[in-house]
Formats: structure tokens, sequence, C-alpha cells
């Protein structure tokens, strides 16, 4: 096990979503995105964005590609048109999620 | 038709404003079918009623007029035809405006097609009467309480209409609201000869099309490895290689930056992206999870394997409304305790405010310390005090003058504030305007489009 931020293991994208956003994150193994699958959870990525999301965390799985894909709802201030904060499209929610940490087996990392 | 046939789509604008270069180079630097041009973002459609109400021949993206003046003797030359939803709420006055321009250059022998039909606003009490009910599709509101403040509404129009003006020999098609994925299906459709219910087709167009929609963010813009894009200042916009069978290869001009690889397509296709099983659109319904990607050489990826379904029965409608007011004015503090002290000048700056008389009610009011990880709340610990931060403070209302008030007080805090005060540069700051959005669905039956094609 190694403990390793998520930009080791992935690439992510994010845009707005009505007064939501949503992020997309493709791990770079078929093996880390069967990891994240179990493992990145709506729960531990709703405990993530505690300060920024306010409403439900869907998840969506789309194994082709090895993506998952989060939609946080409530999470820019009111929505990208009324909204006043800095990030009013969630365009850095990406990088958000791969700043988590988490304990990884040594061999998906090799 | 050949099997072989392969039709060259490019996409030289992401969005309203994305830079001019794009559609320059694409139509100069390599070989090329279609320029496809993506201007409308939900709230653009509101800003362009205005512009119409003050004055009826304004209203679509003047922009990519002037851009046409530029490209337009290159594209007669190859044979680009050029594809753009840039017509707004005044695709007419944009043939005009068009027609002007080709006038202009003395050139002859140019077809300019519209489409109109997207724009129902003044149809709208019809509508109603009729049954539509036009519930916001975020939240199941009704639509009674924007009704009086309702600035724009527009149906997220498919490709057919485009594939018609097409057919009638347009070289340029401009249309309003139409989604950005059917300006890159409608060529498909045209040149292929795609039936409207061969799905699988369609989604695969509809894929392409929103690979290619943001522009350069699928060839290395806004990637996660940005260490290993070349050439950022060159970075070449998409261009797709199509073939009949809905297989496609996205790629890029030689000797131009960027990268083309599976994680820069990959990044695309998770923009914005909801259902992935059901990705809904006016032409089909897609379903994301069928997409096979495989890299086919040096910055090429081809896309395959996409599967499709009937559409639903309703179209998309983007409304917009006012909703008020917003405003936010910037100050940069510097330590010894520079976030003590933003904190205590917003404080101070509302106080003020509520000294004219009538108080911003808290929870109107907006305070960010920029600097203090408010992308990353809660997320990336703040390890030491800032030196500096950004103060950004504003607020939202429907009285524009409480707003104009704040804006007017912002100043006086340097001088007459705590120490440490700096940066006011960007000057006095504005209320805007706050475009709501409503989005809600109508039935397909209801709306009629109509193509008209010109030569000048």
């Amino acid at each position: 096990m190694a403990r390793v931020q998520l930009f080791d293991v992935a690439i992510a994208r994010s845009g707005d979503k009505g007064d939501g956003s949503n992020v997309g994150i493709k791990a770079r193994t078929p093996e880390l995105y069967e990891f994240l699958r179990e493992n990145l959870t709506i729960a531990v990525v709703k405990e993530h964005f505690k300060e920024i999301c306010f409403g439900d965390v869907k998840r969506y799985e789309l194994p082709n590609l090895q993506v998952l894909n989060f939609i946080l709802e409530d999470s820019l201030g009111g929505g990208g048109t009324e909204t006043l904060i800095m990030d009013a499209q969630g365009k850095v929610h990406s990088l958000a999620l791969l700043h988590m940490e988490m304990d990884i087996p040594d061999a998906l990392l090799a | 038709m050949s099997q072989d046939k392969t039709v060259l789509i490019a996409n030289g604008q992401g969005f309203w404003g994305d830079s001019l270069l794009g559609p320059l180079r694409l139509v100069e630097e390599g070989p090329l079918d279609y320029l496809t041009l993506d201007y409308l973002a939900e709230v653009t459609m509101s800003i362009m009623q205005k512009q119409k109400l003050r004055n009826p021949n304004a209203g679509y993206a003047t922009d990519f007029v002037e851009m046409l003046r530029q490209i337009l003797p290159t594209c007669q030359k190859k044979g680009i035809k050029v594809i753009a939803n840039a017509g707004g709420v005044n695709p007419r006055g944009c043939l005009e405006a068009i027609q002007s321009v080709v006038k202009e250059l003395g050139m002859t022998g140019i077809k300019i097609g519209i489409v109109e039909g997207d724009d129902i606003l003044d149809q709208l009490p019809e509508l109603i009467a009729s049954g539509e009910k036009f519930k916001n599709l975020d939240n199941g509101e009704a639509v009674d309480s924007i009704l009086d403040r309702m600035s724009s509404a527009n149906v997220y129009i498919g490709a057919k209409p485009i594939v018609d003006a097409l057919a009638q020999g347009a070289d340029i098609v401009v249309t309003g609201r139409s989604t950005d994925p059917s300006l890159v299906v409608a060529p498909l459709i045209y040149e292929f000869g795609w039936s409207m219910d061969d799905f699988d087709k369609l989604a695969a167009g509809t894929v392409m099309g929103h690979i290619l929609e943001c522009g350069a963010q699928c060839t290395g813009g806004n990637y996660n490895d940005w260490r290993n894009v070349p050439d950022f200042a060159r970075i070449g916009y998409p261009v797709v290689e199509a073939k009949a069978d809905g297989t496609f290869v996205v790629t890029k001009h030689e000797g131009t930056g960027g990268l083309v690889n599976i994680d820069t397509i990959t990044s695309q296709l998770m923009y914005e992206l909801g259902d992935p099983v059901n990705y809904l659109g006016p032409d089909c319904t897609s379903d994301f999870t069928t997409i096979k990607l495989e890299q086919d050489g040096e910055n090429r990826v081809r896309v395959s394997g996409v599967k499709g379904s009937a559409p639903t029965p309703t179209y998309k409608v983007s409304m917009s409304y006012e909703d008020g007011y917003k405003i936010v004015g910037q100050l940069t503090y510097t330590g010894p305790d520079a976030i003590e002290k933003a904190n205590l000048a917003a404080a101070i700056l509302f106080d003020r405010v509520g000294m004219y008389g009538k108080p911003i009610p808290e929870a109107d009011r907006f305070v960010e310390l920029f600097g203090t990880n408010v992308c990353y709340k809660g997320i990336v610990k703040q390890e030491q005090e800032p030196s500096e931060v950004l103060l950004r403070v504003g607020a939202k209302s429907h009285d524009k003058n409480l707003l104009n008030i704040l804006a007017r007080e912002l100043a006086p805090l340097i001088t007459s504030g705590p120490v440490g005060v700096t940066g006011f540069a960007a000057g006095r700051p504005r209320p805007t305007e706050i475009v709501g959005y409503w989005p809600a669905l109508i039935d397909k039956t209801k709306v009629t489009t109509s193509v008209i094609v010109e030569e000048v």
C-alpha cells in the first residue's frame, strides 16, 4: 500500500451543470479503474467536497473509457449565471478531486 | 457512394470569444471540407435579445461576420463550407450582414442559408394556452413566476434544417439556438446520406460533435498532463476525418501545436457530461458507454462503436429571465494579518452602506478572500497565514442603486480603513444584470423550423 494523491493515478475534467458541476475522472489503467470503481464511492466524494457541494452526489460508470462521472449538485454558490464565487463554473472541481489521498496497493502503482 | 469517402470537419470556435486564430489557421494550414463554429452559451441568447431590443438589426454574433470577412476568400478557393450557430436571436440580420461583407469583398456565387424557428419568445402565450407547461427541468417549478421577466426563450433544434440548407447548396449556414453537436451531425447526414432514423450513425455524429464543440479543449487545452503538450501557443484546433460507417479519427493539422491522444479525447468526452447512457439530443439519444477509442498513430485517435436510440418526443428549451443585479469589487490586503484586515474591511463596507438608510441583508452579501484556498475549500489546508489576499466583496440585489452605493464605498476603504491595502487598479465596479436560466421542454410537434437560402 502507498498513500498517493489521485493525481498519480488519474486525470479529470469538470464543468458546470445548472447549479452544480460534473467531475469526470479517468483512471490511468484498467486495474486502477476497478480500484476506483470499488473505492471512490459517492460517500467518499461527498465527504471530500463537504465545504463545496451542498446537494446530492450522483455517480455514473463508463468502463469503456475507464471513467467515473460524478455530479455534484448545489456546488456553485447558486448556479453559473447567479453566483459571485471565483470558480463560478466548477472548472477546478476536477483538480480538487485529484487532491484526494488514497491508500493504493503497490501492484497497481507499478 | 464509396466507403472510402472521407469528410473533414473542424471546429474553430469553442465559445463566443474564443481565439480568432482558430478559424483563421484552420482554413489556411490544412485540408478541410467543413468549418463549424459554436457561439452560443445559455446566457448568450439573453444578451443578444437585449441588443436586438435596442437595435432591430442587432442580436447575432457580429464577430462571426468580421471573421468571415477574413476567411471567405480562402473558403471559396478551397471549397470549405461554414456552419455556425452565430445567428443568435436574429439570423436574418446576420444574413444581411454576411451579404454585405460578400459584396464588399467583390465575391459572387456564395450561397448563404439561415435556419429560423428556434426563437419562441413571442409565441409563449399561445404555446402555454395549448398546454405547454415549461416547468423548470432542474427543480420542477411552474413558469408563471418568471413569465413577466422572461428575456429569451429558444428551442435547441437539431440537424435536419441545416441539412436542408446544405441540400439547397448553401456554402454558409447560420442558425439560432441549434445544439452544438447538430452543427457537426448535419454535414455528415448530408454528405453520407444517413437516414434520420439511423440512430447509431446519428449518435456517432453527436459524440463527434461533443468532442469538437469546445475547440482546442480536445487537442491538449485544459488537459491534466499539460507539461507534455507541445507548443500551446500554436495549438491545433480539432479536425475530424469522418467515414460513412460512423467511425472517425480525431486529429489536427500537420505542424500545429497541441496533442491528440486517448486522454485528451477522454477529457473532453467527460466535459459537462450527465448520465452517459442517456445523452439526450434533438436527433437521437446517445450512449457514451459504447464509445471505443484507439490511438491510430501520432496525434490521431480513432472513435468507433457508438450506439444510439430514438430521441425523446420533446426538445429542450433554454429560457432566461431577469433576476436582479450583482456586483463584486476587489481590493488587495497585505500582511501581517491580511485575512483579519480584509474581513474587517468587508464588515466596514457593509456597515457604511447601511448608513445610507438601507442595509444589505446578510443573505445577499458576498465576501471571498482569494488566496485562502477558496477553490479547494475544505480540501487543501492553508498551511500558514498568507502574506497577501485578494478581497472580493459584493452583493446581489433587485435594487441597483443599493449596489451602486456599495461600489462607491469601496475605494474610500483605502484611506479610511485598515492598513496594507492596495490593488484598486480594476476601478469602481458596476452592477451587472443577473440572467436567470430556466431549462424546460416542449413538444416537438409544436416547433416549426424554416430555411432560407439566398445567393450573392
